[in-house]
C-alpha cells in the first residue's frame, strides 16, 4: 500500500522506526559484533582466519555439524508429518474432545526438551528404562535385550521431535482456523467436493504455515542444547551446540565457538531468503473486512481414528513422560515401578527443605518469564507493524534484525552477551537483566514471525480505512490493528513465557550463582544424577507454567473468544 | 601439603613430593604459621549481621545441602546458600566470575587440590585457620600459609551392579574392564567436569598408561559428567559396571541397601583430596570464617563421614563400622602440582579418544 497524504498530524512512525531500529542493534549487532570480532581474532587479539580453518577441516568439528545438520532435517520432516494432519485435525474436523487434544499439545508444548529428554531417559533408556523393563518382564527377553535405546541418533531424533511438533502444530492450526469458509464455500459452489476443496483451497492456504513451521522446526533444533547434551554425549557424540558449549570449559576458547556459530548464520539467514522467496510470490490475504464462518468437516466414523492417532502422538510427547516424571517424584528409586511398597516423599522433602537453590531458581525464571514475554511482546508487536506494511529500506533493515537472532545459538548469543556486558560501559553480567536481554532477543525472531504472519494474513484494507480516516499509524496499530490482532498477541505472550520456562543455552553461559534460573538448577541437577530430584521440580515447573498460562488466558480482551470475523 | 599418611611408604613418597612442590604454594614455606583462629561470640555475632554463607562446592548435593542447613541448625539465622557443580566446572565459573569483579563465592570446595594452587597463586584466597584444623589435622594437609586444608578424602574406585553381576566375574582392575564383555555395560565420568574424574585419570594415566584409555573409549561408554553419577547410574540398573565415580556415593548407596559394590583396583586406587578456603573477597567475610571452622569441626566431618560416605582427616573422627580402611587399600598418589601442570592436555587427550 502506498501512505495517504498527511493532513497537518504529525506522524510519529519514523522516530518510532529510529528508536526501535536503535534498540534491535543494541540487542542484536552488540553481541554478533562481539562474537565476529573475536571469530576473526586469536587468543591474544591478533586478526586471524586460523579459527575458520580449524573449524572446516578438524573432523571434532565437521562431525558435529553433520550431525546436527541431519538432526535437523529430520526432525523438520518429522514434525511436518505428524504436526500437519493434527493440526487440520484439530482445527477444521469434528473430532471429539478437539480442545482437549489441542491442551494436550500445549502441554507438550510447555514441557521444557531438557525435561523431556530426562523423562524419555526414564522410559526408554536401554537397561533401567521403564518400557524396556516392562517389555523384557512381558516377554521373558534377556537382561541384556533393550527394546528401545535412547542414547542414540535415532533416540535424539525422536525425543527432540516429540518436543518440537507444537511449533508446527500451532502455526498450521492456526493458520487453518484463520481461513474463512466463505472461500471454500466458493469452491464447494463451484462443484468441488470436500477433497478437491481441501487440496485446491485449503491446504494451499495453510501452506505457507507449513513451510514457516518447518523452518522453525529446522532451526529450534540446530540451536537446541539441552536434549543432545542430556541425550547425545552420554552416547559419545556431540552436535554442533554442545560443541560450542564443551569450548567453554577451562581454559574457555570463545573464538573457535564464536567461529562455529557464524556458519549458523548464514545458513539461517538463506533459509530465511528463500521463504521470503517462495511466500513473496502470492499473496494470503485471509482475513478481510468481509468475513466467513470457519465450519468443521464432518469425518464421520473416521474420527475415532483421528482421535487415537492424536492420543498417540500425545501418549509420547505427553503421558508417557509425565507418568516417568511422576513414577521417579515419588518411588525410591527412579528405574523402580511405583508400588506401595516403593512410594517415598523423601523427594518432596529434599527438593523443598533441604535444597536451597529452588526458591530462588523459581523466582528467577517467573520473573524473567513474564518480563522478558511482556517487553518481548511489545517490541514484536511494534516491530511487525512497521514492517509488515512498510517496503522501505529502513523497516526491511528492522525486519533482518528482528529475525537474525533465530540464526544464533542461544549460547552463542550468551557468549556475545557475555563479552558485552562484562565490560564497559554497562556491566549486566551478573544480574537477570543480561539474561532478561538474552531471552528477548532470541524469543524475538519467533514472536516476531507470528505476529508479521498475522499482520500478513490480515488484509490492510482495514487499516487503510482508518488511515484514511485520518488516524495515525500508531493511533490505526492501536485502535485497529491491535485489537484483531488480541489473542495472537496473547499466544505470543504465552509463547514467549513459555520459551523462557524452557530456555536453557544462553542461560548455561550467563547465569551466576545468584540469577540461576530453574532451567539450569535443573542440567545441574542432570549432570549429578539426581533423576528424583529433577521429577520433583519438573512436576512443579509444569504446574506453576499452567497456572501463569491459564491466568494470562483470562485476560478479557485477549482471550480466544475475541475472533477475527466479528470484525 | 596433602599426603595421606597411610603407610610409611606414603609418608616418605608424600615428603618426598611435599619438599619437590613447596616452593609452587608458598614463598614463605614453613616460616612464620599463620595465627590461630577460634570461633568467638564476636565472630558469629558479625556473621548474623552478614545473614549468609555461599559455598560452591563439588561435593554431592544431598551431603552439601545437609551441611548447610546443619550449620544453620546450630547458627540460627545464617542459611549456607549451597552452589555445587563439579569441580572442574567451578573453577570455571569462579574464574568467569571474578573475570567479571563478580564476588559471590564465600567459601569454596574442589575435588580437584589443583585448583588451589592456582586460586592461592593468584593471591584469591584469605588466611584463615581454623582452631579445629591447627589442633587436629596432620600439617602435610594445611597450605604452610594458612589458605586451604584437606577438608575431605576419598577414593575413585570402580563398581558394580550386584544383580547384573556376580561377584566372581566382577573386574579386579583397570585393566579388566577392557574385556570384550563389558562393552556396551560400563557408564564413567568425565574429566571436564568433575575434579574427581580429572585427577583420577591423571594418576591412572601415569600408573597404568594412556593406551588403558584408548583401549577402554573403544568399549562403548557410556559417558556421564559427574562423578557422583557412575553410582547412581549403577543403583538405577542402568550399566553394570562403573570404570570411575565416587567411593563415598557407593558406601552411600550400598549402606541404604542398593545393589551395588565397590572394587579397589589391583593396579591402586586413585587418591583425591578435595581442599576447602575461604575467599579474600568473600562478600560475607565473617560467616564465611564461621562456616569454615564448622566445616572442619569434628561435628561437620562426622556428619560428612557418617551420612556422606567421605573419609576425613580430623583426629578425632574415625572411619564408620563396616568401611575398608584406607590402610587396607592400595592407593596411588596424589599430586596436585603435576595436575596443575597437566590439566589441559589431560582433558585434550581424554576427549581425543572419547570423542566428547
Amino acid at each position: 500500500m502506498r501512505d495517504p497524504p498527511r493532513r497537518g498530524r504529525v506522524d510519529a512512525s519514523g522516530a518510532i522506526l529510529a528508536l526501535f531500529g536503535a534498540a534491535l542493534c543494541l540487542l542484536v549487532l552488540l553481541p554478533v559484533g562481539w562474537l565476529v570480532v573475536f571469530a576473526f581474532s586469536d587468543r591474544k587479539g591478533h586478526p586471524t582466519l586460523a579459527n575458520f580453518r580449524v573449524l572446516f577441516t578438524d573432523n571434532s568439528f565437521v562431525d558435529p555439524l553433520v550431525t546436527a545438520l541431519g538432526l535437523a532435517v529430520s526432525v523438520s520432516v518429522i514434525c511436518c508429518l505428524v504436526a500437519a494432519p493434527m493440526g487440520y485435525i484439530v482445527a477444521r474436523t469434528d473430532m471429539p474432545l478437539r480442545r482437549a487434544v489441542r491442551l494436550l499439545v500445549m502441554a507438550s508444548f510447555v514441557t521444557p526438551p531438557f525435561l523431556g529428554a530426562i523423562a524419555w531417559e526414564l522410559l526408554a533408556a536401554p537397561n533401567s528404562g521403564l518400557l524396556n523393563q516392562l517389555y523384557r518382564g512381558a516377554t521373558g527377553a534377556g537382561p541384556d535385550f533393550a527394546l528401545f535405546d535412547i542414547y542414540t541418533f535415532k533416540g535424539l531424533v525422536f525425543v527432540v521431535s516429540c518436543y518440537t511438533f507444537p511449533y508446527v502444530f500451532v502455526l498450521v492450526a492456526n493458520a487453518l482456523e484463520r481461513i474463512p469458509a466463505d472461500l471454500e464455500d466458493a469452491s464447494s459452489m463451484l462443484g468441488g467436493g470436500a477433497a478437491w476443496t481441501a487440496r485446491r483451497v485449503t491446504i494451499p492456504l495453510a501452506l505457507p504455515a507449513l513451510l514457516a513451521g518447518a523452518l522453525v522446526a529446522f532451526l529450534q533444533t540446530m540451536t537446541l542444547f539441552g536434549s543432545p547434551a542430556i541425550l547425545a554425549l552420554p552416547a559419545g557424540f556431540h552436535t554442533i551446540t554442545t560443541k560450542i558449549w564443551s569450548l567453554f570449559q577451562y581454559p574457555p576458547k570463545p573464538e573457535l565457538a564464536a567461529a562455529a556459530s557464524l556458519p549458523l548464520l548464514l545458513l539461517t539467514v538463506g533459509l530465511l531468503r528463500a521463504q521470503a522467496k517462495i511466500l513473496g510470490r502470492r499473496g494470503y490475504a485471509v482475513v478481510g473486512g468481509k468475513s466467513g464462518i470457519v465450519r468443521p468437516v464432518p469425518l464421520g466414523g473416521w474420527k475415532w481414528l483421528a482421535l487415537a492417532l492424536c492420543l498417540a502422538v500425545l501418549c509420547l510427547s505427553v503421558f508417557l513422560p509425565y507418568a516417568a516424571l511422576f513414577n521417579a517424584a515419588f518411588s525410591r528409586i527412579p528405574s523402580q515401578p511405583l508400588t506401595l511398597a516403593t512410594f517415598t516423599l523423601s523427594h518432596f522433602r529434599f527438593v523443598f527443605q533441604e535444597l536451597s537453590a529452588p526458591r530462588l531458581a523459581i523466582r528467577n525464571t517467573f520473573y524473567l518469564g513474564l518480563s522478558a514475554a511482556t517487553c518481548g511482546t511489545l517490541l514484536a508487536l511494534v516491530v511487525a507493524s512497521l514492517t509488515a506494511r512498510g517496503e522501505a529500506l529502513g523497516t526491511r533493515a528492522l525486519s533482518f534484525l528482528a529475525t537474525a537472532p533465530i540464526a544464533i545459538p542461544g549460547i552463542t548469543l550468551g557468549v556475545g552477551l557475555f563479552l558485552a556486558y562484562t565490560r564497559g560501559p554497562v556491566v549486566l553480567y551478573g544480574t537477570l537483566w543480561i539474561l532478561l536481554l538474552a531471552y528477548v532477543t532470541i524469543e524475538l525472531p519467533a514472536a516476531y514471525q507470528q505476529l508479521q504472519a498475522a499482520f500478513r494474513g490480515v488484509s490492510s484494507e482495514l487499516e487503510e480505512a482508518s488511515r484514511v480516516l485520518g488516524a495515525s499509524r500508531l493511533a490505526t496499530l492501536r485502535r485497529v490493528t491491535a485489537p484483531i490482532l488480541g489473542p495472537t498477541l496473547m499466544a505470543t505472550w504465552c509463547f514467549i513465557f513459555v520459551a523462557v520456562v524452557r530456555e536453557l543455552s544462553a542461560a548455561v553461559i550467563l547465569f551466576t550463582s545468584e540469577t540461576k534460573p530453574l532451567s539450569v538448577l535443573i542440567f545441574d541437577l542432570n549432570e549429578s544424577g539426581d533423576l528424583a530430584a529433577i521429577s520433583v521440580l519438573g512436576l512443579t515447573m509444569l504446574v506453576l507454567t499452567a497456572g501463569i498460562l491459564v491466568a494470562a488466558n483470562r485476560i478479557p480482551g485477549f482471550t480466544g473468544g475475541v475472533r477475527f470475523r466479528r470484525f | 601439603m596433602r599426603r595421606h599418611r597411610v603407610t610409611r611408604r606414603q609418608v616418605l613418597q608424600g615428603l618426598g613430593a611435599a619438599a619437590l612442590t613447596l616452593p609452587l604454594l608458598g614463598r614463605k614455606a614453613w616460616g612464620a604459621a599463620p595465627a590461630v583462629s577460634k570461633v568467638t561470640p564476636g565472630l558469629i555475632e558479625s556473621a548474623k549481621k552478614e545473614g549468609q554463607a555461599v559455598w560452591y562446592t563439588a561435593v554431592d548435593l544431598p551431603v552439601a545441602e545437609r551441611l548447610g542447613k546443619a550449620f544453620e541448625a546450630k547458627y540460627p539465622g545464617i542459611p549456607v546458600r549451597v552452589e555445587r557443580s563439579g569441580g572442574e566446572r567451578i573453577f570455571q565459573r569462579i574464574s568467569q566470575e571474578y573475570g567479571s569483579n563478580i564476588h559471590a563465592v564465600d567459601v569454596v570446595n574442589s575435588s580437584d587440590a589443583a585448583h588451589f594452587i592456582v586460586w592461592k597463586r593468584e593471591g584469591m584466597l584469605t588466611p584463615y585457620v581454623p582452631e579445629d584444623v591447627a589442633l587436629h589435622y596432620p600439617k602435610e594437609q594445611q597450605d604452610p600459609d594458612g589458605q586451604f586444608a584437606s577438608w575431605r578424602v576419598w577414593l575413585c574406585v570402580i563398581g558394580y551392579n550386584t544383580k547384573l553381576v556376580k561377584q566372581e566375574e566382577a573386574p579386579k582392575s583397570f585393566k579388566d574392564l577392557l574385556d570384550p564383555r563389558w562393552s556396551g555395560k560400563i557408564v564413567k565420568g568425565h574429566p571436564g567436569y568433575s575434579g574427581t574424574i580429572l585427577t583420577a585419570t591423571f594418576q591412572i594415566a601415569r600408573d597404568v598408561g594412556w593406551d588403558y584409555f584408548e583401549k577402554l573409549s573403544k568399549q562403548k561408554v557410556m559417558q556421564v559428567q559427574s562423578s557422583a553419577d557412575p553410582p547412581k547410574k549403577l543403583a538405577l540398573g542402568e550399566r553394570a559396571i562403573m570404570a570411575d565415580g565416587n567411593e563415598y556415593n557407593l558406601f552411600q548407596l550400598k549402606e541404604k541397601g542398593d545393589p551395588v559394590e565397590i572394587v579397589y583396583p589391583t593396579e591402586g586406587t586413585p587418591l583425591i583430596v578435595g581442599p576447602t578456603g575461604v575467599l579474600k573477597a568473600a562478600p560475607h567475610p565473617n560467616a564465611a570464617r564461621l562456616f569454615q571452622s564448622y566445616l572442619f569441626s569434628s561435628e561437620a566431618q562426622k556428619l560428612m563421614v557418617d551420612f556422606g560416605g567421605l573419609r576425613s582427616f580430623h583426629a578425632l573422627v574415625k572411619d564408620k563400622e563396616g568401611r575398608k580402611p584406607l590402610k587396607e587399600i592400595k592407593l596411588m598418589k596424589d599430586d596436585p602440582a603435576a595436575v596443575e601442570k597437566q590439566a589441559e592436555e589431560i582433558k585434550a587427550k581424554y576427549t581425543s579418544y572419547f570423542k566428547v
